[in-house]
């Protein structure tokens, strides 16, 4: 690690809170390419299928033979700073209220240059690097250029620090800390060096095993709240609504239950309350106060979380209601992302595959652990990227999703996973 | 095959509408009032002129076609030439080989650029899709940003300083000292120039060209045309352009003069050595040394060498950007192209508005426009002779 972030100075209550303001995002439709596979946290540039040229900045026809079939493949990013600036002047308010900015054109090994912000850590041109994609706070892919060797945090730069959302020094909503993801993603957030952890608890006679012990964190706060109450959660946004820096919110409700296994709509009415109507009532009474604290000095509010599962991307026939409720919830995080970019603010969604709680106990292995979980929210956090597919079951689902949602969709219900 | 001679083809009425820093007129107030210096200083009635090119970056919603109607023009030849600082030169060679033809008799080459507070911002912001989608994004630097890196590289590689660049920036204010529509009106020295604030290292603000407004034309024609009217002319001896040039150096340290010198000396029937003065294409001044080298004046990468042995003033051993250039004078947007032609006109003409290069008879004029991405894809040059 190199400069860990400082706790942030208190607020001087006289001066204006600073409004947000956003890194030019206007790109053309092929460019977003880039931020497609940015958003995973990938690099990928255009390779073109007929004669295998690297293409770069994103087009519409190859720069060699002129074939229009360009397809997005990964790249290592290897090549070579050749030349850098650092610029003391911008145009842009988003980069003059940050200035300076060091940016290079990075010769890379598959023959194009880029153009890249780079790391502190890079060495002076001529010089080995490893270039990565971001997003950048308008959401956009940008790319970095890193040193070649070992693992350098994107968060070890100040400057690039803002491309993430680590959570430490920061002050942090789990909106549901009784479930045992939600414990395992507060007990996370502790370790990644979170100041506070305010902890939803819904239902407080009920006492969840080792939620006595998640209290006792240094960090921790519990708070009532009920996702499922909208005065509940009001209260709460007008409580702490303006100190929050980054929401997570881990309620969840998981009956499974196939469409004929049960009568009545009352089961499958509680998930959508506390999925997906849970995830509304959130986003009304917690995105306006954060969209306001989107510039907040460096105690501002940057994130919002939210667990999903895999399931949201195509139906799962066996958990036929929950996969409803969680495709819900991802279509209304699109509203959420879309409300909040203007502000800077990224919201994440996270695609667990089956997790190993019981209500997925009839799932065959592999399953994550909700420690596993835990961690890939807390390095959703700290990197640079909008959707996550922890585990080999996410990753494989994802992978037939992107090839073939029809073919997933017959899959899927034909049997198990 | 070489290309066409130009024959009896030349220039003539060279005009200049005063700069200013920012305007609050449209870019049709700059050009109408250029076009109104050119019919004026050719004394023809506008009707005499029969074709047009234009060169702007604010001329938006409007193209050349707009502002046709809006100066009440009636033509047979047009042409809306997007090539920032090489329009001047490519709208040269396109007007010379109309009157060659006889498709018109009298074109008129405009170009200007009105400069709001906010102009700059927004046209770097939209310059090229590339521009959007892979540089604008890193640090809205704009052109600064693009000709650091140029410069960053050109100076590790071939050993240049910042004095080199310095001592041509030092001459170009000397020159623009005695030019009255120069915007700089305070001598520069080495020192201030070398201790000036960086902008984006290695430049430093008297790297930089100041954008501002105004507007630059001059007429084509054949010389018949121009001894009927009584004009003072300066014959075109050759021109070229190339586009994209030599687009598998990693970076830019040569742009597309040195593919064509041959043919464009050989065109001109002079070489480099018979140059009385030079006008390069000046924006950043590392740039004004691509052109020296690509031009054949020195070998690639003796740039600073070359400094070193000359001087730049107008009666110095070189003599070159003699209005001041773009760095002293302002950059009117794409009027930036055609001011180095304006001004080689005046010298070859005796019109001078400073001084003037004594007993001139051979100038070079060169271009160099249109950061796509990271480097300058347009670039030309001409070759201009006294009566």
């Amino acid at each position: 690690m190199g400069q860990p972030a400082k706790r942030p100075k208190r607020k001087n209550p006289l001066l204006r809170t600073r409004l947000p303001t956003l890194p030019p995002g206007a790109r053309s439709r092929v460019a977003l390419g880039l931020t497609a596979a940015a958003a995973r946290g990938r690099l990928e540039l255009q390779v073109c299928l007929d004669c295998g040229a690297v293409q770069y900045p994103p087009r519409e026809v190859c720069s060699a033979c002129l074939s229009h079939r360009l397809a997005w493949r990964p790249q290592d990013g290897r090549g070579e700073l050749i030349a850098e600036t650092t610029l003391r002047s911008a145009q842009e308010l988003f980069f003059r209220e940050r200035l300076p900015w060091r940016v290079g054109i990075v010769r890379l090994d598959t023959g194009v240059n880029v153009i890249a912000f780079v790391h502190e850590k890079v060495g002076v041109a001529p010089c080995r690097v490893r270039v990565e994609a971001a997003l950048d706070r308008a959401t956009q892919a940008v790319l970095v250029a890193v040193p070649d060797q070992g693992r350098t945090a994107m968060s070890d730069d100040p400057k690039l620090r803002e491309m993430t959302c680590d959570p430490r020094s920061r002050k942090i909503l789990v909106t549901d800390g009784k479930s045992v993801v939600g414990q395992a993603v507060a007990r996370a957030l502790s370790a990644a060096g979170a100041d506070l952890i305010w902890i939803g608890e819904a239902e407080p006679w009920k006492k969840m095993p080792g939620f006595e012990a998640l209290c006792a964190l240094p960090q921790a706060v519990t708070i009532p709240l009920d996702v499922t109450d909208s005065r509940s959660v009001r209260e709460l946004a007008g409580e702490i609504g303006g100190k929050v820096d980054i929401v997570v919110n881990t309620a969840d409700c998981h009956r499974t239950f196939t469409i004929a296994s049960r009568r009545g709509v009352e089961t499958a009415q509680l998930e959508m309350e506390v999925n997906y109507f849970g995830l509304l009532r959130l986003a009304q009474e917690f995105a306006p106060v954060l969209r306001a604290r989107a510039a907040d000095g460096a105690a501002n509010a940057i994130a919002w979380v939210n667990v999903l599962s895999i399931f949201a991307l195509a139906n799962y026939p066996p958990h036929g209601t929950y996969s409803a409720s969680k495709a819900a919830a991802l279509s209304l995080s699109q509203a959420l992302r879309a409300e909040l970019r203007p502000a800077g603010v990224r919201v994440i969604n996270l695609f667990p595959g089956p997790i190993d709680d019981d209500w997925d106990q009839l799932e065959l292995p592999p399953k994550l652990s909700p420690t596993a979980v835990a961690r890939a929210v807390v390095e959703a956090l700290k990197g640079s990227v909008e959707d996550v597919y922890p585990g080999d079951v996410a990753q494989d689902w994802l992978a037939r999703h992107l090839e073939n949602p029809k073919a997933l969709e017959r899959e899927l219900g034909g049997k198990a996973l | 095959m070489p290309a066409r001679a130009y024959d009896d083809v030349v220039l003539a009425a060279p005009v200049t509408i005063p700069y200013v820093r920012y305007s609050i007129r449209g870019a049709h107030w700059f050009l109408g009032r250029a076009m109104a210096g050119l019919i004026a200083a050719a004394r023809i009635p506008k009707a005499r002129i029969d074709g047009l090119a234009v060169a702007s970056f604010t001329l938006a919603p409007d193209t050349a076609v707009g502002l046709t109607q809006h100066l009440g023009l009636t033509l047979r030849w047009l042409d809306d030439v997007r090539m920032g600082g090489a329009s001047g030169i490519v709208s040269i060679r396109r007007a010379a080989r109309a009157v060659q033809s006889g498709d018109a008799e009298i074109v008129a080459c405009i170009a200007g650029d009105t400069n709001r507070t906010d102009s700059f911002r927004r046209n770097t912001a939209s310059f090229s899709q590339f521009s959007q989608d892979a540089v604008y994004p890193y640090g809205s630097g704009g052109p600064n940003a693009s000709f650091a890196l140029l410069t960053a590289y050109y100076m590790r590689k071939h050993g240049a300083r910042p004095e080199d660049f310095g001592k041509l920036c030092v001459a170009q204010r000397n020159n623009a000292l005695k030019n009255p529509m120069a915007l700089f009106k305070k001598p520069l020295t080495l020192d201030e120039y070398l201790n000036a604030r960086l902008v984006a290292d290695p430049l430093r603000l008297f790297d930089c060209v100041m954008p501002c407004a105004g507007a630059e034309g001059f007429l084509v024609m054949r010389r018949a045309t121009a001894e009927k009217l009584g004009l003072r002319f300066a014959r075109l001896l050759g021109a070229i352009e190339c586009h994209n040039a030599f687009p598998d150096d990693p970076i830019q340290d040569r742009g597309g003069w040195a593919l064509d010198r041959n043919a464009l000396y050989e065109q001109a029937g002079v070489g480099p050595r018979d140059m009385d003065f030079v006008e390069t294409y000046d924006d950043y001044p590392v740039i004004n040394v691509l052109q020296f080298e690509g031009l054949g004046f020195c070998g690639d990468g003796e740039g600073a060498a070359f400094i070193h042995a000359n001087t730049f003033e107008v009666a110095g051993t070189f003599p070159a950007n003699t209005s001041g250039g773009q760095l002293s004078v302002g950059q009117a947007g794409a009027a930036g192209g055609h001011l180095g032609i304006v001004e080689a006109i005046r010298q070859l003409t005796g019109q001078t508005l400073g001084a003037r290069v004594p007993k001139a008879q051979h100038g070079l004029v060169s271009g160099f426009g249109m950061i796509n991405y990271d480097r300058g894809i347009c670039s030309g040059a001409a070759v201009l002779a006294a009566a």
